[in-house]
């Protein structure tokens, strides 16, 4: 890694430095079979940044054994690695010594890609048929007659035909939908407005007439689908983004069998009462009791606590834990679909209901919009019928007030401006879900904020290294760059870089520390109990963090005080938030003591301390129940069901996948700002939305008039039309210029690089 | 008259011809990778887009 400044990706160097390389069972496990003996593997690789880097990692995947070849894809950083055989190469590891960090990513075919596919060439066929129609109807506009007009006419008709029934399928699909199930949206009018249309204008040219709308209807789909096809295109990449994350649950795990047979078995067949074996480094896949090993578990996913647990056979344990030190041998106690992950996604499922509440904007404006419309299209042509009793006049002017009134600005008016305000969150690191979640974030008035992980950062910070004899700190560092315990790698952090120091024999004792022996003198860097022997300190000292010691020969040399590091600007954050009129609630799963002092240190004034995952939900549907609209800002396993539970959720990129899952938005660096700022732009954007439909409103004011009184020509209702998409569009636009200066972008960049490092120790 | 007998029959060739041709180059894949398409330019022995 030469060329490659650090991008938001290394954000997430957070998450994944503690974790281990997927074993060879594992991957074969995700890899899908080309047939032929042949197999694809993806890989998901955040590094990739330049040609250099597709060169290096190509050629060097391509020169192992049995692999066929590698495709790097820039765009999604991700690699493709052919191969064959039933050994699997070592590609994770090669590409590992490249310094290119690289997770499986399950390869599905998903039916999103489908849809973008789809999208792009109607919006490919509308086009070829609108700017051929456009030419002719320019013609007939200037002047063309008889004979000559009518074979435009036709030629247009003819070029339509395709474009309806390719283009516009779309449409009419999602307007027979809504119908069927009793509903309005927005595809209504679209699909009626352009039948009528295309079924008039064929009329007028078997009789042939003057006017012809056929330019109308197949540019009235052209700029639709072109709306729809950028709104599209920025989910899939905010959605690609968040699956592209290092994933979190065990994909399987080593089933030891009776007769001392090893078997890598998928999670799904995991059955109460078998043996696993679970490396440092890899994730509980089910809840089950540990027999044999001792080890430190993270559980700030699982369950909110920030200090990692201790653990030793006979204690249970819960999936979805990370094993830090040693390697444990566990006995299953649940099946997976009984285990404390599935249980979680019960709760979320459950919880999912209020959301599902919510109606866009758009479709509660179509929902008004469409009846009026039709409504107004009838009256009209019974008030023609009644005052002239010309069938043929009445049905064209009816037909007109309905492609005036198709509401194409409106159509653009909501996806526009959702579409530009993504792309300033994407620019920011932060990733939305869809369009109802910025219109949800926008109308928030409380919110709530997890402690561990979302608020702190989840990992120690050392804060005496002050205090310390530099020396002291030197061999504690050198020491510690030995572990993957959270502890250690706060201390490692202090290591002086090209480490002179040479330990003749380090050895890890999970549960206790880290010894090394160094010309005759014992060093030991762990809890204060097992470290200092020799000292009669007793029990496990008085600070929060158990106190972590470094001895020589039993000798304290020194002692290390942590507290768990808050994230980077979430005290402004938190200020921006109440500023805006949205007071800040801090919900955990950790002790009073240690959500006191970060309420404190934040200068949040409730919190709720020690709440199970359920005591979460329970809380967010209080409020919910009192009229407030709430966000929940959270990463942990137990933080999800309260995410999908509340009104809007936002995420960090680190957090759990299900988390990350249930989230509407995730944010990627590590700066909180990132929450006051989805909620400024979010809220900005709700703005222009309804500006847009204003004007498209305005816009039927004026035109409806002009249509009912029978005076609008096909070339008029062309006009009217692109005049109002662009000006829709020239408003959405503003939202670039409105929030361009954020002072947080600066401080996180920098915060980057130091975690970068850290993580890289 | 004569002449827009085959001129628009031309035009509108020509027009579904480009629109082949992008229709082709969806499905073979070319707009998979954008970003990367843009830097293996500068790669040399590997200008062949696999399927």
């Amino acid at each position: 890694m030469s060329c490659c400044a650090p991008g938001a990706e290394m954000a997430l160097d957070l998450g994944s430095a503690a974790s281990v390389l997927p074993s060879s069972q594992e991957i074969r496990l995700a890899s899908r079979s080309l047939g032929d003996d042949l197999r694809q593997t993806d890989l998901s690789v955040p590094m990739v940044h330049c040609a250099a880097c597709i060169r290096t990692i190509e050629t060097a995947l391509a020169k192992l054994d049995n692999v066929e070849g590698a495709r790097v894809n820039l765009s999604t950083k991700r690699v493709a690695v052919r191969w064959r055989g039933d050994k699997v190469p070592p590609f994770v590891a090669s590409l590992g010594r490249l310094g290119y960090e690289a997770h499986l990513f399950a390869a599905e075919i998903d039916k999103n890609d489908k849809t973008l596919a789809e999208l792009i060439r109607a919006v490919a066929v509308a086009g070829f048929a609108a700017g051929n129609i456009m030419l002719l109807s320019v013609s007939v506009w200037s002047g063309a007659e008889g004979a000559t007009r009518d074979l435009f006419h036709w030629v247009s008709a003819l070029i339509a035909i395709p474009a309806l029934a390719f283009a516009g399928g779309i449409f009419f699909r999602s307007a027979w939908n809504a119908l069927r199930h009793g509903r309005m949206n927005m595809d209504v009018p679209i699909a009626v407005g352009v039948s009528l249309a295309y079924a008039m204008s064929l009329y007028e040219t078997i009789n042939h007439g003057d006017h012809a709308y056929f330019d109308a209807s197949v540019s009235l789909l052209f700029f639709l689908l072109i709306g729809r096809t950028l709104d599209h295109v920025m989910r899939e990449r905010a959605r690609t983004a968040v699956k592209g994350l290092s994933q979190l649950a065990a994909r399987g795990a080593m089933v030891l069998r009776g007769d001392g047979a090893r078997h890598y078995l998928p999670v799904g067949e995991i059955e109460p009462g078998m043996r696993l074996l679970i490396a440092a480094g890899e994730r509980i896949p089910v809840d089950g009791k540990i027999i044999q090993g001792a080890s430190d578990l993270d559980c700030s996913l699982a369950s909110g606590e920030s200090t990692p647990k201790n653990v030793a056979p006979g204690e249970v344990v819960q999936a979805g834990v990370l094993n830090l030190t040693g390697p444990l041998t566990i006995e299953a106690m649940a099946a997976v679909k009984d285990s404390f992950l599935a249980e979680m996604v019960r709760l979320m499922e459950a919880a999912e209901g209020g959301r599902a509440h919510y109606r866009r904007i758009a479709d509660r404006v179509s929902a008004l919009y469409a009846p009026m419309v039709h409504l107004t299209a009838f009256v009209t042509f019974l008030g023609w019928i009644v005052a002239t009793g010309d069938w043929h006049r009445a049905t064209t002017i009816a037909i007109a007030v309905l492609i005036i009134t198709c509401p194409c600005a409106l159509g653009l008016a909501v996806p526009i401006v959702q579409v530009v305000a993504a792309r300033r969150l994407f620019e920011n690191g932060i990733m939305v879900k869809d369009g109802s979640a910025m219109e949800r974030l926008a109308s928030v008035d409380i919110a709530v904020f997890d402690k561990t992980g979302t608020l702190t950062l989840g990992q120690p910070r050392l804060v005496n290294a002050g205090s310390i004899d530099p020396g002291m700190l030197a061999v504690a560092g050198g020491m510690a760059a030995h572990s993957r315990h959270p502890f250690s790698k706060a201390i490692a952090g202090f290591a002086i870089p090209g480490g002179q120091l040479k330990f003749d024999a380090v050895t890890e004792h999970p549960g206790f520390g880290i010894e090394a022996t160094d010309a005759g003198s014992t060093w030991r860097l762990g809890r204060r109990g097992w470290a200092g022997w020799k000292t009669r300190t007793g029990g496990e000292g008085k600070h929060g963090y158990g106190g972590t010691v470094l001895t020589r020969n039993g000798m304290i040399a020194a002692c290390f005080v942590f507290e768990d590091a808050l994230r980077a600007d979430a005290r402004a954050a938190i200020d921006q938030l109440s500023d805006a009129g949205v007071p800040v609630e801090m919900l955990s799963g950790d002790t009073a003591a240690a959500c006191a002092e970060v309420a404190k240190s934040l200068g949040v004034d409730d919190f709720v301390p020690c709440l199970l995952p359920s005591g979460k939900l329970e809380r967010i549907e209080t409020l919910a129940k009192v009229g407030h609209k709430v966000l929940m800002v959270g990463d942990g396993l137990n933080d999800t069901p309260a995410l999908s539970a509340a009104h809007v959720s936002i995420a960090p990129a680190t957090a759990a996948d299900v988390g990350r899952n249930a989230a509407d938005f995730v944010f990627l660096r590590e700066s909180l700002l990132a929450v006051p700022l989805a909620l400024d732009i979010s809220r900005k954007a709700g703005n222009l939305i309804r500006q847009n439909i204003a004007i498209a409103i305005v816009y039927n004011a004026v035109a409806v008039p002009i249509a009912i009184s029978g005076h609008v020509t096909p070339l008029i209702a062309a006009i009217a039309m692109s005049a109002s998409s662009l000006l829709v569009i020239g408003n959405a636009l503003r939202l670039e210029g409105f929030v361009r200066h954020t002072p947080a972008e600066t401080v996180a960049d920098d915060r980057h690089s130091n975690n970068g490092g850290w993580a890289q120790l | 008259m004569t002449t827009l007998a085959y001129l628009i029959p031309g035009t509108l060739l020509l027009g579904a011809l480009g629109l082949s041709g992008f229709l082709w180059a969806l499905k073979s894949g070319q707009y998979e990778d954008l970003d990367g398409a843009a830097e293996r330019i500068l790669l040399d022995h590997n200008d062949k887009p696999e399927g």
